[in-house]
């Protein structure tokens, strides 16, 4: 049995219902994904009081632990997959963390961009007799 | 149904015809839930524009205990679970077992929604309303768009189990408790953006 193979017999494990070998594998799967984010959900509130970590870099840690438990929970929880099938939901997926950073980064790079020229405008008005 | 898989392996993905029912509503809905993670992200970039202009008023370090919040992630993750298992009994057609995994989602979801109702309530007594300052709007607009999601999520799931009881497990009743189970997974994909950048970023 190849690759392709093996992809399919899963896909078909997981659309045909009322098999015990279904039930146990989901079972496994909803456990692992549920002790995963437990892990990461305390590593996340231990690195944001911990002095143990150097100070800047503990936003990037928590970054990295969020990132890492959004996966877990795509991954146990919504159930994407490489497989035939979920390519559709990877591509829409892909595209949605796209819109997402553009708007959140592009908002924070414009608001400061702007709060800065602002800062200035300030200066000349104090300026002005 | 094994026929069909059986050919699915020589036929190449594009001349197979229609996905089936299952894969196709799974799409729609995902499409959704992408554009409602877009709202959010809406709400997401103005706090993080507006986190820091208090006006005067109390900073997020005063305001946020960490403890309370540990509690409500812990309800949203274990609810998160008892979904899940709620998918696996209704894909086994146990109705029993379907109700006790909705009954421990609907609990640990409205305990949820409690502690974030009493956290609100605590800030607004304390003069921390969102009409405070630019910050809070934008934590209430947040948090509290996330909690009206989790509100309407209950709602849906009290009129699910009702289907189950009423209709059976007709094919539109499982399409639509599978959406029901994408849409609380991905409400606890937002609380990982929200307890992260508003509650353990808040310096």
């Amino acid at each position: 049995m190849d690759e392709k193979d093996q992809r399919h017999a899963q896909s078909k494990g997981q659309e045909t219902p009322g098999e015990s070998a279904g039930w146990r594998s989901g079972l496994a799967k909803a456990g692992m994904g549920l002790a995963a984010s437990i892990v990461l959900t305390l590593a996340s509130f231990w690195a944001a009081g911990t002095h143990a970590v150097w100070g800047p870099g503990v936003p990037v840690l928590l970054a990295a632990l969020a990132i890492g438990q959004m996966g877990v929970h795509l991954v146990f929880f919504l159930h994407v997959s490489s497989g035939p099938e979920g390519t559709n939901n990877i591509l829409a997926l892909l595209f949605g963390v796209f819109v997402v950073a553009l708007v959140v980064f592009g908002s924070m790079v414009i608001m400061a961009s702007l709060d800065a020229g602002m800062g200035a405008m300030d200066g000349l008005m104090h300026m002005q007799p | 149904m094994t026929a069909a898989v059986a050919t699915n392996r020589e036929i190449p993905i594009s001349e197979r015809g229609p996905a089936p029912r299952k894969v196709v509503v799974g799409y729609g809905f995902w499409l959704f839930l992408l554009s409602d993670i877009i709202v959010f992200s809406a709400l997401f970039a103005a706090y993080a524009v507006l986190s820091g202009r208090t006006a005067g008023g109390p900073s997020g370090v005063q305001l946020f205990h960490r403890r309370e919040v540990l509690v409500e992630t812990g309800c949203l993750l274990a609810s998160s679970f008892t979904c899940a298992l709620m998918s696996l009994a209704i894909e086994q057609r146990r109705r029993g077992l379907m109700v006790v995994g909705a009954l421990a989602t609907f609990a640990l979801g409205a305990a949820f929604l409690g502690l974030e109702l009493t956290e609100f309530s605590g800030m607004i007594a304390r003069g921390a309303g969102p009409d405070r300052s630019a910050f809070l709007s934008a934590f209430f607009a947040l948090v509290g768009m996330h909690g009206l999601h989790v509100a309407i999520g209950l709602a849906w799931l009290v009129s699910m189990v009702a289907q189950v009881f009423t209709l059976g497990w007709r094919p539109m009743v499982v399409d639509r408790l599978a959406c029901f189970a994408l849409f609380w997974h991905a409400l606890d994909i937002v609380w990982i953006g929200v307890f992260t950048i508003v509650y353990l970023g808040a310096r």
